[in-house]
């Protein structure tokens, strides 16, 4: 399988995240096996798929949740197969978990410093929190109320939050539409945009096809635990394959 | 003598001794599901290690005030390596198997320490040495002694101090999340290692202190005393939620509070025919019907399904 001409980008830098021949066995399944694909910095990557395709068993094992069963991953030239999970943050790498995954009686503004809990650097953390409040006024709002008292959108507000305090150099975002009301949605994927747009790399998961597409610069599509398709989102969303299976005409 | 009254300062003191014991259970349980039926002895050989440094240090001459300052700083601290060890040893490698094998382990390292017990000071009662004078006041009609006073104060500045630690401090807030969400507080960077290694550290610290009161107010030690001791602070546990801080407090206080009433009227309820010496029944009940009754305990946020 080719991963086409954006192996290598323009002025020649290598991928921020390569995955390559990527294994992941859950619940005695094989729900990927073999996947090839990257990350560069800078860009949005969407990876489409139907549920159960292995998009999260892809980021569980990215982020480390999960074990690879087979092939590796390297992160800015090194391999992080083996990293333990708790390290990762301090190599740069966020995710946003499936389900959101806030600390439900901790207050949000101790969800976010939990966010900064490997950082020192007082001063930027409050910086960072604020940036944070700016970005989702409604956090700020309820700063020390518990996060279980939050709705579904603003736990993904606020698990989204979490993720940007630890400043990351790579974002993973696993459905994040997952569960939300359109409107909801749309704020999101509006943040997920300015996020991009201020130079975060970002790896999305998404079942949302177009939603992903339009968001991204370039899209992977999952299916039965194999890429089967990957070009720019653009062409992706015109895709009649693409069109037919996961664009719903 | 007013029994009422007198019954409630007993049972204060004694429930503070729980409340502090009861804290190393519901910690724990709190953030890894494991019910450390070790701690008991954890808090006996706390209180076993005090009596022989201190005993040691007072006969090698050195002022007793000095000599229990010293013999207490060292059972806290052997105590805190003996849970880092308990955890390392028995209960970290048993992280991801089933429920049920952390917990006989617990029961099989409650024995081990015993029978070490057994074998380091021997079968019989030992003697706590007195650290202070003691003194006695009379309010309208009860007593109480300074160690009372002292052991309230003790356990009171413990709690504030755990209670501060617990939501104050980065460790603190690492703990609570670990016990939220353990996989996303590893995301985060906590070391679940490290915060569970610390839940048993800080448990077994105030397992010592209760140690070193329970001897000092009652004067005597044994190496079984634990057994007793963590079943009914483990009750206490129940009683508040386990897992539950606030929870382990008031369910110790209020378990004091109920085996030292129940002990004091026991013989007018049944005419006599049961002593004060059935006491320990009253925790046994407690906890027949918390688990019958409200199983999550008075503060619990839910049913734990957990081992």
């Amino acid at each position: 399988m080719s991963t086409g001409n954006n192996s290598i980008n323009g002025n020649g830098t290598p991928p921020l995240l390569i995955a390559e021949g990527l294994r992941v066995t859950y619940g005695g399944i094989q729900a990927v096996r073999g996947i090839t694909f990257h990350v560069k910095e800078g860009e949005t990557v969407a990876l489409i798929g139907a549920n159960g395709a292995g998009k999260t068993s892809t980021l569980r094992a990215l982020s480390r949740m999960l074990d690879a069963a087979g092939g590796s991953i390297r992160y800015q030239g090194r391999d992080i197969t083996r990293l333990p999970p708790h390290r990762l943050v301090g190599e740069g790498i966020a995710l946003v978990p499936e389900g959101r995954g806030v600390f439900p009686r901790l207050t949000i503004a101790e969800n976010l410093a939990m966010g900064a809990y490997t950082r020192r650097d007082k001063a930027a953390i409050r910086q960072d929190m604020e940036h944070v409040y700016s970005l989702f006024p409604r956090l700020k709002e309820r700063e020390s109320q518990l996060a279980g008292t939050l709705s579904g959108g603003e736990q993904q507000m606020l698990a989204i939050g979490r993720a940007l305090m630890s400043r990351p150099k790579l974002l993973l975002l696993d459905e994040p539409s997952m569960g939300l009301a359109p409107i909801m949605v749309q704020k999101i994927f509006e943040v997920i945009r300015t996020v991009a747009a201020q130079g975060m790399t970002i790896l999305l998961i998404e079942q949302n096809a177009k939603l992903a597409l339009e968001t991204a610069q370039r899209g992977y599509v999952m299916e039965s635990g194999e890429i089967t398709l990957t070009d720019d989102a653009a062409a992706l969303l015109h895709d009649p394959k693409v069109r037919a299976c996961y664009l719903g005409e | 003598m007013d029994t009422f009254l007198q019954q409630i300062i007993n049972g204060l003191v004694q429930g503070a001794i729980y409340a502090l014991v009861a804290l190393g259970y519901t910690m724990v349980y709190g953030i890894m599901g494991l019910i450390n039926f070790a701690h008991g002895e954890v808090v006996m050989l706390g209180t076993l290690i005090a009596i022989t440094s201190i005993t040691f240090l007072i006969k090698a001459g050195i002022a007793v005030p000095l000599a229990a300052l010293i013999g207490i700083s060292l059972s806290v601290l052997a105590c805190m390596a003996l849970g880092w060890s308990l955890e390392r040893i028995a209960y970290r490698p048993l992280r991801h198997a089933p429920r049920l094998t952390p917990l006989i382990t617990a029961i099989g390292m409650s024995i081990v320490l015993q029978n070490l017990a057994m074998m380091i000071w021997g079968r019989n009662y030992m003697i706590f040495p007195p650290l202070i004078e003691k003194t006695q006041f009379e309010v309208a009609g009860a007593s109480f002694t300074n160690v009372q006073v002292i052991i309230v104060t003790v356990a009171a500045l413990a709690m504030g101090g755990l209670l501060w630690l617990v939501y104050r401090t980065r460790l603190g807030m690492a703990m609570r999340a670990t016990a939220q969400n353990p996989a996303v507080a590893g995301l985060m960077g906590v070391n679940a290692n490290r915060v569970i290694a610390s839940a048993f550290v800080i448990g077994s610290a105030l397992g010592a202190v209760a140690g070193v009161m329970v001897g000092s107010y009652y004067e005597i030690a044994h190496y079984q005393m634990g057994f007793m001791l963590g079943l009914k602070a483990f009750t206490a546990a129940v009683l508040g939620g386990i897992g539950n801080l606030a929870g382990a407090m008031a369910g110790g206080v209020l378990l004091g509070l109920i085996e030292a009433l129940g002990a004091g009227y026991i013989g007018d309820l049944t005419g006599g025919f049961l002593g004060s010496h059935y006491q320990d029944i009253f925790a046994f009940i407690v906890l027949i019907f918390v688990l019958m009754f409200r199983p999550s305990g008075l503060f619990g946020e839910k049913t734990g399904d957990r081992a």
